[in-house]
C-alpha cells in the first residue's frame, strides 16, 4: 500500500503528452496525446478520422510549433486538400512554409507482381526523408490499412507494420494512424495489436434516423482519461468533442442584471431581473404565453441596446413578429437594424448534434447579448431524453462561458407535469426556473406565475395572476379570499365583496362619529345647565352676603340684629 | 512526374532496338537488393540481350525518387517500357513470374525450361 502510494507521487514526471488541439479531445485526454508514441484512430465511414488526422496535423504546426508529415495512403495531396479548405485549413501554404509534408502513397494491385522476398523499406524512406526534410514532430498515417489491399503477403506487410511503429516510436515523432473499423474488432486488420498506447474509437450512430457521432477512448496506456462516449460534431473550425462530464464549473460569472421585459415580474426578484449570463428556464402547459415572454425579455435585451438571438422552433420569423405585434412587443424594428435574429427552423430538419453546431455557428457569428430557444422541449422528438439533456447541458455550459444570457421555454404536459421536468432535467442545470401555469377555476382559466427557483438573488414566492394585454404581459395584483389566491372572475366577485365590506365598515364608521357627536352635545348642553344653576346660585349667595355686610355695618353697636340674620340665613339654607 | 519519365524513356529511344526501360529501386546492399540486381542482370542478359536499358537506384542515396516514383516495397522493379507500366516486387527469384510480368514470351521460358 505504501509503495503504491509512493508510486503514485506527484512529483514524479507524467507522461508527456501532446496536446492535439482539437476541442474538447484534450481535456477528455488530459492534456492530449502521447507523446512520441502512435495512437490509433479507427471508425467506420464517414466518421471523420482523416479530419482527426488532419486537424492533429494543422493545429500542431499553427499552435504548437510541431511541423507535421500527413502520409496519406487513400487520398491525393491535392483532394486532402481541396477537402479541408472548407475549414479553413491551408495545407498549400502549409507545405510552402516547410511546416508540412504530404505524401501520398498510391497503391494499385494490378500493377502489383510479387516476384520474391521483399520488405517496405520504400515507405520507411519516404517517411524518414519527409521527416527529417522538415524535422516533423507529428506523423499522420491515413488509413495505413490499405496496404493491406495492395501486398497479398500478409505476413512480411504485418511484420513490417509492426516495424514501422516501432521504428516511429524511436524516432520519437507523435503519431495517428487511422484506421476502418472492422466486425467484432476494432480495425478490420487488427491494428490494435500493433499500437497499443492510446486507441480513440469514433462512431456514427444512427438512432431513430438520427446521426450522431461519438468518440470514446478504448485505451490510454499510462494516463487516466475519461472513459464516456462523447458526442463530437464536425463543424466550421474543425471536429471539437464537446465533454459533458468534464467541463469544469469554472466560468466568469457577472453581476450585471438584465431586466425580464416585465417591470412587476422584475420585482418579483429580489435584484430586480435576471442575472447576466445566467440561464432561464420558463416552463409551462400549452398557451401560457411562453413565447410572448421570451419574446418580451428579447425585446428588452434589444431596447436596452444588446443583440438578442431568437431560436424558433414552432413559428417562422414573420409569424413570431405578427403575432408579437398583437400584444403591443415590436420586433420588427430590432430585425431590421440587426440587433435582432430569429432562427426558425423544425426541430426534425437537424440531429440534435447539428442543432448544436448551427447554434454554436449562429452565436460565434452574431454575438448576442442573450439567446432565446422557443421552446426546447420540441427538441425530444428528435432524441431521446437523455441526449436532450446532455446536449441541453453543453449548450448552457457553451453559452455561460460566453457570458450570454440564455432564456429556454419548454412545453409541459399538462397530465405528468413533475414528472416531466425531472426527466428532461434542465431545471437543475438553469440558473432560474419561472412556471407559468393554468390556474384553473370554476368555468375560466388564468394564467399565473411564479418563480420556482432563482439562484443568488431572494425572490417572490407568490403566484401571480397576469394577463396578456395589448401592451404585454401585465401582473395583477394580489388578491387573497378565504381559500387561497383568487383569480378571474372570482377575483372580481372578491374584490365587490371587499368593496361592499369596505363600504359598510365606512358607514358603520361614519355612525359611531355621529353618535358621538350627538353624545358630545348632550354633555355640553348638561355642563351648560348646570353651569346656569350654578351661576343663580353663587348670585344668590352672592346678594345675601352683600345684605349681610350691609347690615353689619348699619347696626354696629346693636347685638340684636344679629340673632335674626343668623334665623334668616337658616331659612335660607333650607330654602336651598 | 510519370512525364518526365517518359521524356526519359524518348531520349532512350534515340538508341535503336531499345524496347525494354527498367528501373530498379533498391536499398543498398541487403540481401533482398543484391539478390535482386543479381538477378536482373541475368534476366536480361540472357533473353533481352542488346534491347534493354536497366536503371539501378539506392532510394537510400535518392529518398526523393521514392516518393516521385511511388516505390512502397523495396527491391521494386518497374517496367517503365513496354506498357503498360508493371511493378515487380521482391528480390526477382521467381523467374516464371518475372518474366510473366515483363510480357516476355514463352519461348525464352522454354530456354530455361530443363
Amino acid at each position: 500500500m505504501q509503495d503504491f502510494n509512493a508510486t503514485s507521487h506527484p512529483s514524479l514526471p507524467q507522461l508527456p503528452k501532446a496536446p492535439t488541439g482539437i476541442d474538447g479531445l484534450d481535456e477528455i485526454t488530459e492534456g492530449g496525446l502521447p507523446r512520441g508514441r502512435p495512437t490509433l484512430v479507427c471508425g467506420s465511414a464517414g466518421c471523420g478520422k482523416t479530419l482527426m488526422g488532419v486537424e492533429f496535423l494543422v493545429r500542431g504546426i499553427l499552435e504548437y510549433d510541431e511541423p507535421g508529415v500527413l502520409m496519406a495512403f487513400e487520398e491525393t495531396a491535392e483532394e486532402l486538400t481541396a477537402n479541408v479548405t472548407s475549414l479553413g485549413f491551408d495545407l498549400t501554404g502549409l507545405q510552402a512554409a516547410g511546416k508540412l509534408r504530404i505524401d501520398h502513397v498510391h497503391i494499385d494491385r494490378s500493377e502489383i507482381e510479387e516476384t520474391g522476398e521483399y520488405d517496405l523499406e520504400g515507405l520507411f524512406i519516404r517517411l524518414g526523408y519527409a521527416i527529417d526534410s522538415i524535422g516533423a514532430k507529428r506523423v499522420v498515417l491515413d488509413t495505413i490499412e490499405s496496404l493491406f489491399s495492395g501486398f497479398p503477403n500478409q505476413a512480411v506487410l504485418r511484420s513490417e507494420i509492426r516495424r514501422l511503429f516501432r521504428w516511429l516510436k524511436d524516432k520519437g515523432v507523435t503519431t495517428v494512424i487511422t484506421a476502418e473499423r472492422g466486425d467484432g474488432s476494432l480495425t478490420r486488420q487488427g491494428l490494435e495489436e500493433y499500437v497499443s498506447d492510446c486507441v480513440i474509437l469514433l462512431d456514427n450512430r444512427v438512432i431513430d434516423q438520427i446521426t450522431t457521432r461519438r468518440l470514446r477512448i478504448v485505451k490510454y496506456r499510462g494516463s487516466t482519461h475519461g472513459t464516456n462516449e462523447y458526442p463530437y460534431l464536425i463543424t466550421q473550425e474543425g471536429i471539437s468533442v464537446l465533454p459533458v462530464t468534464s467541463l469544469l464549473l469554472n466560468h466568469e460569472v457577472s453581476n450585471e442584471l438584465v431586466s425580464t421585459g416585465v417591470p412587476a415580474l422584475d420585482d418579483m426578484f429580489g435584484l430586480k431581473g435576471f442575472y447576466k449570463g445566467s440561464s432561464i428556464l420558463v416552463t409551462g402547459t400549452a398557451g401560457t404565453a411562453k413565447t410572448t415572454l421570451a419574446a418580451g425579455f428579447a425585446n428588452e435585451v434589444c431596447e436596452k441596446g444588446g443583440r438578442c438571438l431568437f431560436f424558433a422552433f414552432e413559428e417562422s420569423p414573420q409569424q413570431l413578429v405578427r403575432n408579437m405585434n398583437s400584444v403591443g412587443i415590436r420586433l420588427a424594428p430590432w430585425i431590421e437594424n440587426g440587433q435582432l435574429q430569429i432562427e426558425a427552423s423544425r426541430p426534425t430538419l437537424n440531429g440534435l448534434e447539428k442543432h448544436l453546431v448551427s447554434i454554436h455557428k449562429q452565436v460565434s457569428e452574431h454575438k448576442p447579448d442573450a439567446v432565446v430557444i422557443d421552446p426546447i422541449s420540441n427538441l425530444i422528438t428528435v432524441g431521446n431524453i437523455s441526449e436532450v439533456r446532455s446536449m441541453l447541458t453543453r449548450l448552457i455550459d457553451f453559452l455561460k462561458v460566453n457570458n450570454i444570457t440564455a432564456m429556454f421555454t419548454s412545453l409541459l404536459s399538462a397530465r405528468n407535469e413533475r414528472q416531466e421536468m425531472t426527466e428532461e432535467g434542465v431545471s437543475s442545470l438553469v440558473d432560474t426556473w419561472i412556471s407559468v401555469r393554468d390556474l384553473e377555476g370554476v368555468g375560466e382559466r388564468n394564467r399565473g406565475i411564479s418563480i420556482l427557483k432563482a439562484r443568488g438573488m431572494a425572490h417572490s414566492n407568490q403566484v401571480r395572476e397576469f394577463i396578456v394585454t395589448n401592451h404585454g404581459i401585465q401582473l395583477l395584483d394580489v388578491v387573497i379570499g378565504p381559500t387561497g389566491i383568487v383569480t378571474g372572475a372570482s377575483r372580481l366577485t372578491q374584490q365587490l365583496q371587499e368593496q361592499a365590506q369596505a363600504r359598510a365598515a365606512r358607514l358603520e364608521l361614519e355612525r359611531k362619529d355621529r353618535e358621538l357627536a350627538r353624545k358630545r352635545l348632550v354633555l355640553e348642553a348638561t355642563i351648560a345647565n348646570l353651569r346656569t344653576e350654578f351661576e343663580s346660585v353663587e348670585e344668590e349667595l352672592r346678594q345675601i352676603s352683600h345684605e349681610e355686610q350691609s347690615r353689619l355695618r348699619s347696626g354696629n353697636g346693636k347685638h340684636q340684629p344679629a340673632d335674626a340674620a343668623e334665623g334668616e340665613h337658616t331659612s335660607a339654607s333650607a330654602d336651598q | 512526374m510519370r512525364s518526365s519519365h517518359h521524356e526519359t524513356a524518348a531520349d532512350a529511344e534515340g538508341e535503336p532496338a531499345i524496347e525494354y526501360i527498367l528501373h530498379l529501386y533498391i536499398t543498398g546492399a541487403t540481401p533482398n537488393s543484391t539478390r535482386a540486381v543479381r538477378n536482373i542482370k541475368a534476366l536480361c542478359e540472357q533473353h533481352l540481350r542488346g534491347r534493354y536499358e536497366l536503371l539501378i537506384i539506392d532510394i537510400y542515396q535518392q529518398p526523393a525518387l521514392a516518393k516521385r516514383e511511388q516505390i512502397i516495397a523495396a527491391p521494386t522493379l518497374v517496367k517503365k517500357q513496354p506498357l503498360p507500366v508493371r511493378r515487380l516486387i521482391g528480390d526477382l527469384s521467381e523467374t516464371k513470374r518475372v518474366m510473366e510480368a515483363l510480357g516476355l514470351p514463352d519461348l525464352p521460358l522454354n530456354n530455361s525450361h530443363e
